[in-house]
């Protein structure tokens, strides 16, 4: 028997309409290149695609699924830029498999979960994207604790806010 | 068997996914990051994003348009009576740059020198970014269609932008010079000590290869050197705003950009240049060394803007010579020595008279021997520190400042 810390209704795997699985990726690659137009800063702290990420895979918590779309996400951010291919792929990927694992064993319906949750992700997800970086394409990166912790918290902010919208979304199965 | 890939089927898909996108990464890595064997599936997601971005701006200058158009109309009277005083101080300006520039041809003809001229450029309205602060591009709403190749340079009036890195049909990438796999030949104003500049991973804009022998001074102007073979020689780069003491024998100079890469708006990608020989003006071949001289002493200094009014309202009783019409007042009022200087009523004539002939600066060949705007230049000269930063004729300057005639869209 499979033990979770999440109650029966808490469990309930959630699916979402065609439109909306497409829609909402796209719609925050498009903010995320857009806005940056307009208020230069907002790439530097804010990243939609990785809220989305997370998002669609503490709803669905199906680990595979996650993964999946985390990996073509990151992908596609990759795909807007000039670098090599891959770098937030691998790191979406990651952040795809862990928020759906956690999101089997975790309540992540509430508020607090979810800025915690956000929080944790988005800094694995720097991590992960610092040492790919670095490491295999030789990108000069440097990590600063500070503009991490201060980006999570402000991703940590939004994606409270924006799960909530997003949960509209969600159609039981 | 089945039980270990039932048990640990995620695992497992986590691994298969992430090891695909490693050797993904590795063969791009080992090709050197050739974008011409990524191009397809770039074009998908770029051709999906780039319409909604387009879509946008275009609303966003349209409610723009009409907002500043129609409705917020506040300010333009004196707005526009400023653009017109700035308008008639450029064009005195023009008129010195354009002698300055006949005799920097002569002297170029006679050493046969050949120089980068910008031909052509295409005005692009900026449509989005990357949406990531470690891949500093833009993205432009002009493409291949627009007669926009790869490696073209991208400027704007106030300096160098960056690169076409990539070209869609019609979308382009650019690459700005803040990021970190730019690289831009540039040479100090003054000093003219040569060396590279790049970006750096947050963001900002170093000046690389310059020996700690060397000096060079917080302020100091940046222009493009031509030796990378992409930019033209002599844009303005950027300032020095930061000298401090780097790596091994170098120093390390942070560059204040010219052109602010955080808001641009629109573009223009220089899809033409010509290496052609300097034609020399041959107009003022026969001219006395004397009048050359005569035309770049200062002259007497304008009137003020009172006994300007005050001239032109009683003309008559001054009995000096009225102004012609189409002469501004106004050129007066903002004349650079006109709060300090009281000029007699006959120095008007010839003031006046170059007022004319700055009027038409398109039309009116700066020739040295002409005697008649040496007033106005001197004024100007004065007036406006030198605003062209380039050492490239005015032909280019006025070229690469208006951007829609040569626009083929």
């Amino acid at each position: 028997m499979q033990i979770t810390y999440t109650s029966g209704e808490q469990i309930e795997v959630y699916r979402f309409s065609i439109p909306v699985t497409i829609g909402v990726p796209l719609l925050a690659l498009f903010l995320q290149a857009f806005i940056p137009l307009r208020f230069p800063n907002f790439a530097v702290y804010v990243d939609l695609p990785l809220l989305v990420t997370i998002f669609f895979a503490m709803a669905r918590r199906n680990p595979i699924s996650g993964l999946l779309t985390g990996s073509v996400i990151g992908l596609a951010q990759d795909m807007l830029g000039h670098g090599a291919i891959g770098i937030y792929g691998i790191a979406k990927t990651v952040v795809g498999y862990g928020a759906s694992s956690l999101g089997v064993k975790l309540d992540v319906e509430n508020a607090g979960a979810r800025f915690l949750v956000t929080l944790g992700f988005y800094l694995i997800h720097s991590a992960v994207y610092f040492t790919v970086a670095r490491g295999m394409v030789n990108m000069t990166q440097t990590w600063s604790w500070l503009h991490g912790i201060l980006a999570g918290l402000v991703n940590a902010v939004l994606g409270t806010a924006l799960y909530f919208l997003l949960d509209k979304f969600k159609q039981r199965t | 068997m089945e039980s270990v890939f039932g048990r640990y089927k995620n695992l497992i898909w986590l691994v298969i996914v992430l090891f695909v996108q490693v050797l993904g990464l590795a063969m791009q890595v080992k090709r050197g990051n050739d974008q011409e064997h990524t191009r397809l599936i770039r074009i998908w997601v770029v051709g999906a994003i780039t319409p909604f971005e387009r879509g946008l701006v275009w609303l966003e200058n349209s409610g723009g348009d009409i907002w500043h158009n129609y409705f917020y109309l506040r300010g333009v009277r004196a707005e526009n009576r400023q653009l017109k005083e700035q308008i008639e101080q450029m064009r005195l300006e023009q008129v010195r740059l354009s002698e300055d520039a006949a005799q920097a041809r002569r002297l170029q003809n006679l050493l046969a020198f050949k120089e980068q001229y910008i031909d052509k450029t295409v005005a692009a309205q900026v449509i989005g970014t990357s949406g990531t602060d470690s891949n500093r591009v833009i993205y432009i709403d002009k493409g291949e269609n627009s007669g926009i190749k790869r490696d073209m340079a991208v400027i704007t009036s106030d300096g160098v932008v960056g690169k076409v890195s990539l070209v869609f049909a019609s979308e382009s990438q650019i690459l700005l010079i803040n990021d970190q796999t730019s690289g831009v030949g540039v040479l100090l104003g003054d000093e003219r000590t040569q060396g590279v500049l790049s970006g750096t991973a947050n963001g900002r804009v170093v000046l690389n290869d310059v020996m700690s022998d060397n000096q060079v001074p917080v302020g100091e102007k940046l222009l493009t050197s031509g030796g990378d073979r992409i930019f033209p020689k002599g844009l303005p780069v950027g300032t020095v705003a930061k000298v401090g003491r780097g790596k091994d024998l170098f120093l390390n100079i942070e560059i204040k950009p010219a052109a602010d890469l955080s808001r641009l708006e629109e573009v223009l990608v220089l899809t033409e240049k010509q290496e052609r020989q300097a034609v020399a003006d041959d107009s003022g071949r026969n001219m006395r060394a004397a009048d050359i001289l005569a035309a770049r002493l200062p002259s007497v200094p304008d009137k003020p803007a009172e006994a300007n009014a005050a001239a032109a309202a009683a003309p008559k009783t001054a009995g000096a010579p009225t102004q012609p019409a189409g002469t501004n007042a106004t050129s007066n009022t903002h004349a650079p020595n006109a709060a300090t200087n009281v000029a007699p009523p006959s120095t008007q004539t010839p003031k006046t008279s170059a007022t004319n002939t700055s009027a038409k600066p398109q039309t009116t060949t700066a020739k040295p021997g002409n005697s008649q705007p040496k007033p106005a230049k001197s004024a100007a000269s004065d007036q406006a520190p030198t605003q062209s930063p380039t050492p490239n004729p005015p032909s280019n300057q006025s070229q690469a400042a208006a951007p829609n005639t040569n626009n083929p869209n």
